[in-house]
């Protein structure tokens, strides 16, 4: 699968797509890959602070738990709750429907810190 | 992952692996839920050959065995396999096994992949008698045909008759067809379900692979990792060592009381502590719960009642196939009431659970 070439990525797996002053943000097509059969996502409530770097929720698959940490600092304006009753989107539409949480980020320097859809598959290609 | 271990089978897996107690297992073939329906529905085929198997053989074997191990061995015939445990003088647990008696002084020893070095080392030092004990783990394979279809699947490839195969009966030097080496076939398995585990020489372990998953076409046969073993075992509350049992954990503590036989004649290894938890009851018993509140108990994860914390979660996951977020947890044994609410500390949040009967799964 190719990565969206518009969206920015971290190395804790997770994408960022800039929709104007906001930026939404999910886990990618090899996170979840890694994670297999996803059953459970936890995710913090609309309001809550994002701190760069610190987690933010969870994903669960039926082996593994694992931590989502936030890509850019900012402010939660809407989380996705059809995750509640489908986790399974997360592997089937990683990068569309799957889509995990819109912050307002309060330091956009930070989305320019991030990779590139080239650099980011370089990553993983060297993993 | 230049010093892992693998099995025969591996250049069969075309999956990925990882680091499983020294061997370089695969997690999953096709995904961890598809691969445990499919066995609780039709068939699955597990390469299980990184398990360790131990040789006893000599005029002293029982008795040593029976000393050695906390399951009474004098009630086992020759081809019929006992679940048992070697314990610690505290009762802690060296390892849960199989024994397989192959002949009136010769017993096979199936032990958990990741002990079978210290358990080989444990047997050596206890040895009484006129016994010689032997680690031949690299000499078989073993795979795991399970599900409801494993019976239709083995037997199109053999003339003996599986159905006269008993649970916990096995035969021996059965001839399978496309297959050099005579097996054993024994009616065990580890999830559940009906199903055979069957012992070959090494070196017929990838053309008995290959021939059961053809003959497991027909039936939709599926390859199984690691990931989906654990999560069937767990449905049907059988024991992992390194979570449910361990050093520290006693059978008895496990709920595995059917194991471990104090009235016995042989004054076995454990006897006196697992005697006195029997008696009077364990201080920590092994419950299921399930989650109240949303989230998911994992092994390691805090036990609480009213915020003091009573105990920890073994295992857990969210059952494939009840769709439920359980576990296994080893709590005070005054909290282990069928319906007593529980607190799991999940990260950061403190989540409402309560106790409910195990197995998760029961075959119909």
């Amino acid at each position: 699968m190719s990565l969206p070439k518009d969206y920015r990525y971290s190395k804790e797996h997770e994408w960022v797509k800039v929709e104007g002053d906001k930026v939404r943000i999910g886990i990618t097509e090899f996170a979840q890959d890694e994670l297999g059969d996803i059953v459970f996502v936890e995710l913090p409530e609309v309001g809550d602070e994002l701190e760069l770097d610190e987690p933010f929720g969870s994903v669960e698959s039926v082996k593994t738990v694992s931590e989502l940490y936030a890509p850019v600092s900012g402010k939660i304006v809407e989380i996705n709750e059809e995750l509640e009753d489908s986790p399974e989107l997360v592997n089937e539409s990683p990068f569309e429907k799957a889509w995990m949480v819109v912050v307002e980020p309060s330091d956009t320097s930070q989305i320019e810190d991030l990779m590139s859809a080239d650099e980011y598959q370089e990553m993983t290609d060297s993993e | 992952m230049g010093d892992l271990k693998r099995t025969p089978i591996y250049p069969a897996y075309n999956t990925k692996t990882v680091d499983f107690g020294g061997w370089e297992m695969p997690v999953q073939f096709v995904g961890i839920k598809e691969e445990h329906h499919a066995t609780r529905e039709k068939a699955g085929l597990f390469d299980v050959s990184h398990m360790g198997e131990i040789l006893v053989e000599g005029p002293d074997s029982e008795q040593f065995l029976q000393i050695l191990l906390t399951n009474d061995l004098a009630k086992v015939s020759v081809n019929q396999a006992q679940y048992t445990m070697m314990c610690y003088e505290d009762g802690g647990t060296v390892d849960d096994l199989i024994v397989y008696k192959l002949g009136e002084e010769k017993y096979l020893l199936v032990v958990n992949a990741a002990n079978t070095e210290k358990d080989f080392e444990w047997v050596k030092q206890h040895v009484e008698g006129s016994v010689e004990v032997k680690n031949v783990s690299d000499e078989y394979v073993q795979l795991a045909l399970q599900g409801p279809r494993a019976e239709d699947i083995l037997q199109k490839l053999t003339n003996v008759n599986l159905s006269d195969i008993k649970f916990f009966r096995f035969k021996q030097d059965v001839s399978i067809e496309r297959v050099n080496h005579p097996a054993i076939v024994s009616r065990t398995g580890y999830t559940g379900e009906d199903g055979f585990e069957i012992y070959i020489n090494q070196a017929s372990g990838l053309d008995l692979w290959k021939a059961i998953l053809e003959a497991g076409e027909e039936f939709d046969i599926t390859p199984v990792g690691l990931g989906a073993r654990d999560t069937l075992r767990f449905e049907a509350n059988l024991a992992l060592y390194g979570q449910e049992l361990s050093k520290d954990i006693t059978p008895i503590e496990a709920g595995l009381n059917f194991a471990v036989k104090v009235k016995k004649d042989a004054e076995f290894i454990g006897k006196e502590v697992l005697a006195e938890q029997k008696e009077n009851g364990p201080k920590r018993k092994l419950v299921g719960i399930e989650m109240i509140d949303k989230g998911i108990p994992r092994h390691g994860y805090e036990v609480l009642k009213d915020r003091e914390p009573v105990g920890f979660v073994t295992s857990g996951t969210q059952s494939p196939t009840l769709g439920k977020n359980v576990g296994l947890a080893l709590v005070r044994s005054d909290l282990a009431n069928e319906g007593e609410l529980l607190e799991v500390k999940v990260r950061k949040r403190t989540l409402q659970a309560k106790v409910i009967p195990t197995p998760f799964y029961k075959r119909k």
